[in-house]
């Protein structure tokens, strides 16, 4: 899967959990709780959407990486290169 | 009763039942004789029959919330925010930490707990893709809680489990906390999300106690020699109750006074229902209000569409009323299902307006009356004009034998 697909997966799981929220002004860099409403049991949607979605362990450790768009792309890009969009 | 803070007055309603989605509209259906029952699908039943509800959630709740939250905390919500505009109470100027919710409720968390095996069955039952929204929405306060968190509310909330008689058992706990100076509004009644859960269906299925009929708004049959078992319904009824002083201070309209309240247990089955103990649970109630049963006018009865349920509840209700013709005896589960967790309070409120325009609503699909149930005041199929409606009793009984009855009367300014 390519970032930008990454991306299109990430922004649909994002319009699921806060459907509220108008996500096409998202700015990559800045920080995803900066931009919508998104606490802590949200942020744990994200993380199962992907393990269901695509079978993606992301371990605890790892949720910082999952801090705004850029970033988690970034960290899903080697996870996901073989999964298909 | 002589300390006027221990007298207890409804002061708004909100509702939602599968025929009608505030007071009046419910009402209105409920004279016209319109059925709540239509076809309804659900998984492993395949297609039954359900009252089903079709109130907007988002009147007073976002996308969001809906999504976090439950069926029940949806129709909660719904209910507590139409009750606290209909009693016309300022809400920003409310203490919110002397409000109390109590919401009865016949079972909570089988739709949630249905819905993640049925999402871990995709993954060959992988419980790491278990949702962690599994437990808050499914602790017993939930609906309650969620109340508190539409409206603001800092005072105490519970649901009070109390399987078909939980309606009653709502008003009464509210009834009680106003009574004990713990809160100074109570948002009370019921609320049932039970046609999200296939369980129920399969569960009165097993038990041969399902309804099924061709027609939809014919399925629902108390007291009918062709009845074949329960509809099961969703909805809600809560009401904001205050101290009489209380809400003649601020002016409020009031729909009535509960002056009477008694729940017991039989102490014999797990599901069949003893007529000796509601019958004494009416007794008590009425001895509460200090009142004879001479003085009810109309009895909201619990029948459910099962044969022993309605001939047990026919032989208490004879016991306690004889044959007096001035009583009228009606049934709300003939038009919208078994509410569950609401039934008790859904089908007090639909009478409530009976005070006013002295029409009992009637027992609709009584085609052929069971002799068994033989109790010639039962209001059949067309509204009654009443000489008079003072009091109001409405029975609510449930599995394990629990029992209760509510007593609510005219207010007429004394």
């Amino acid at each position: 899967m390519s970032a930008d697909q990454i991306r299109q997966v990430v922004m649909k799981i994002l319009c699921r959990i806060a459907p509220d929220n108008d996500l096409t002004a998202l700015k990559d860099e800045v920080p995803f709780r900066e931009q919508m409403e998104l606490d802590s049991m949200d942020f744990l949607d994200i993380v199962m959407e992907l393990r269901k979605l695509y079978r993606v362990q992301i371990p605890e450790e790892d949720y910082g990486f999952l801090n705004t768009m850029a970033s988690t792309v970034q960290y899903l890009i080697p996870k996901l290169q073989t999964a298909t969009a | 009763m002589s300390d006027p803070n221990q007298r207890i007055v409804i002061t708004g309603i909100g509702l939602t039942a599968p025929n009608g989605n505030s007071l009046a509209e419910y009402r209105a259906n409920l004279l016209a004789g319109k059925s709540g029952v239509s076809k309804y699908e659900i998984r492993y039943i395949g297609e039954t029959l359900a009252g089903v509800c079709n109130f907007d959630p988002l009147k007073y709740q976002k996308r969001k919330d809906v999504r976090r939250g439950t069926r029940a905390g949806s129709i909660a919500i719904y209910c507590a925010n139409e009750a606290v505009q209909h009693c016309g109470l300022s809400w920003p100027d409310v203490r919110k930490d002397r409000v109390g919710v109590f919401i009865g409720i016949t079972e909570h968390g089988n739709v949630e707990t249905e819905n993640e095996i049925f999402e871990i069955s995709k993954f060959n039952y992988d419980t790491s893709v278990w949702s962690h929204h599994h437990n808050p929405r499914t602790v017993a306060n939930s609906p309650a809680g969620e109340v508190t968190l539409s409206l603001g509310i800092t005072g105490p909330h519970l649901c009070i489990g109390a399987a078909c008689a939980a309606g009653n058992a709502g008003l009464i706990q509210g009834l009680q906390l106003l009574r004990l100076g713990e809160v100074d509004l109570a948002i009370a009644g019921g609320v049932s999300e039970s046609i999200h859960t296939f369980g129920i269906f399969a569960g009165f299925k097993s038990q041969g106690a399902l309804a099924t009929n061709s027609e939809p708004t014919r399925a629902s049959r108390p007291f009918d020699l062709d009845r074949n078992g329960i509809v099961v319904a969703e909805g809600g009824g809560l009401v904001t109750l205050e101290r009489l002083p209380d809400a003649l201070k601020r002016g409020a309209t009031i729909c009535g006074e509960i002056v009477g309240h008694a729940m017991n247990s039989d102490a014999t089955d797990f599901v069949l229902p003893d007529p000796t103990r509601q019958a004494e649970c009416m007794s008590l109630a009425l001895s509460r209000a200090g009142i004879g049963p001479e003085a009810i006018d109309i009895l909201s009865s619990h029948a459910t569409a099962t044969e022993q349920g309605d001939i047990e509840e026919s032989l208490a209700i004879h016991k306690v009323f004889g044959d007096r013709a001035s009583l009228a005896v009606n049934n709300t589960k003939s038009f919208i299902g078994h509410a569950m967790g609401a039934a008790g309070a859904l089908e007090l409120l639909g009478n409530l307006p009976a005070f006013d325009d002295h029409l009992a609503h009637a027992t609709i699909n009584l085609d052929r009356p069971d002799p068994r149930c033989a109790l010639p005041q039962i209001v059949a199929n067309t509204p009654r004009k009443m000489d008079r409606v003072e009091y109001i009793l409405n029975n609510s009984f449930g599995m394990l034998g629990i029992n209760s009855a509510v007593i609510v009367k005219r207010y007429s300014g004394e």
